[in-house]
């Protein structure tokens, strides 16, 4: 019986490894669409969903008139424009730099306290939940940053410069690895960041629920552990770099279907 | 009559298209770019803001095109120079603790707690196949399965392979030695390997034994 088991497993191992170098794509591919019955972001969905309406922090208010470009309120198509200019903090911002804004301006939320909150953390952890729902309410719908205003062409112009900055320990840049077609590094396939349908794999995918650490990863997170990963030092919340680089893939996805909140490894 | 109208008419087109960019020049983007990505990091362990700081071989391909000839060969000539030769001319070390350092890909993030090269690994496998044995590697590096044998190594010690051997130690310590925009980390410059640790990839890449070469 013990032998049947192991050799079985031997046989698994011999073909999921035979397959995994055939086609790891369709490996991967085959294996989101079974878990996709079950991802577990619709409990994060579900979190943000009840947070929005919720009244809550020093002011006790709700983030129902929380503007995120598309008018006080309208969330539905408001993930698949961002990051956007906005007026009022005179910033281009990103989904989650927007919603700390309504957080500290509605609700009474200290927002640089948020900023320095580890990921998945207290009021960080319910950004993120805000994110996955917000992201989730525009599933399907098609990107289209708006580059109208000079700080958003700004911001397109910095986040490519960005991406191609070489530096620390290791020479890296977002280049390195995302820079062309059909690379990889181990197994893992590289999107190809500098335009479609790479963007639209790579950037309309977060915030994801990657199943390897069980965790809920907003865009904000993707783009720190991919500098930790660079080697670089830690990018800060909500900064420059991180929402200029949100602008670059974002207009680089232009028309890519948003599959947010998707699942990944 | 008519060309001062002409000559007036490209004027007012020179005024308007100059209106018309309101924007930064590339240089002035350049160095308002650097400036905000500077701005955005900060130390985390190990890893400090030192690290933004660029020498020309890593600001010089920090964009979609390559640098011109000129700076290239200049990027080229000075990372030759930087190479130091293995002690007493020993280039080859074992080649398991070779294949060892190649699975490993940890190292200098700031979730790690030493600079110290010997918490490092080497990354090879996440660009590069190397033992055919091993079906998890990277395509962003070529493949070096056979990488001695297809260079008719025998015996790495014989003067006839010096060569091909001091051309891959150089190719390890400072890829940029070869190619100005390499890929590939600097591994011996940048201090993430020691000199023993790369004696032993050298082994796993050229030592007639290796499983690289059979």
């Amino acid at each position: 019986m013990r032998t049947r088991t192991l050799i079985g497993l031997a046989t698994l191992a011999l073909c999921t490894g035979a397959q995994a170098q055939k086609s790891t794509a369709d490996g991967i591919a085959e294996y989101r669409k079974m878990l996709e019955d079950g991802n577990p972001a619709e409990l994060f969905e579900a979190k943000g969903e009840a947070l929005w309406s919720q009244k809550r922090g020093p002011k006790n208010a709700s983030l129902e008139k929380c503007d995120l470009g598309q008018g006080p309120g309208v969330v539905k198509g408001a993930f698949v424009t961002l990051p956007r200019y906005f007026p009022d903090t005179q910033r281009v911002q990103d989904l989650e730099s927007r919603l700390v804004t309504c957080m500290a301006t509605l609700q009474g939320f200290d927002a640089a306290e948020i900023a320095k909150t580890p990921f998945g953390r207290g009021e960080m952890a319910n950004v993120t939940a805000l994110a996955t729902w917000i992201a989730a309410s525009s599933r399907g719908m098609r990107f289209n940053l708006p580059q109208g205003n000079a700080a958003e062409r700004e911001s397109y112009e910095v986040g490519k410069r960005a991406f191609f900055y070489r530096g620390g320990t290791h020479d890296f840049s977002c280049a390195s690895c995302h820079g062309e077609e059909g690379k990889r590094i181990r197994l893992q396939d590289l999107p190809n960041l500098t335009k479609n349908p790479g963007d639209g794999i790579g950037f309309a995918a977060w915030p994801a629920y990657r199943v390897s650490n069980g965790q809920m990863w907003s865009m904000q997170l993707r783009l720190n552990d991919c500098f930790r990963q660079q080697r670089f030092p830690y990018p800060g919340f909500g900064s420059e770099v991180t929402i200029a680089l949100a602008t670059y893939m974002g207009v680089n996805a232009k028309g890519a279907e948003s599959i947010a909140p998707a699942i990944k490894r | 009559m008519k060309k001062l109208r002409l000559l007036a008419g490209g004027t007012l087109a020179a005024a308007l298209l100059a209106g018309c960019a309101t924007g930064p020049s590339p240089a002035e983007m350049d160095a308002k770019a650097n400036q905000l990505i500077k701005s955005s990091f900060r130390d985390q362990g190990i890893a400090k803001t030192d690290r933004l700081a660029q020498d020309l071989g890593q600001s010089a391909c920090s964009s979609d095109k390559a640098p011109d000839d000129a700076t290239a060969d200049k990027i080229m000539a000075e990372a030759l120079f930087t190479v130091k030769w293995p002690a007493g001319g020993q280039f080859i070390g074992d080649w398991r603790t070779g294949e060892r350092l190649a699975q490993d890909g940890r190292g200098m993030t700031w979730t790690d707690n030493s600079t110290d090269p010997k918490s490092n690994g080497g990354n090879c496998y996440n660009c590069h196949q190397i033992d055919k044995k091993e079906i998890s590697y990277g395509t962003i590096g070529p493949s070096l399965w056979n990488y001695g044998k297809n260079r008719g190594i025998t015996d790495p010690a014989a003067p006839a392979t010096a060569p091909i051997v001091q051309y891959t130690w150089v190719k390890l310590w400072n890829s940029k030695a070869y190619s100005a925009c390499s890929n590939m980390p600097r591994f011996g410059h940048k201090g993430l390997l020691d000199e023993q640790q790369l004696r032993d990839i050298m082994a796993l890449l050229l030592d007639p034994k290796s499983p690289v070469n059979q």
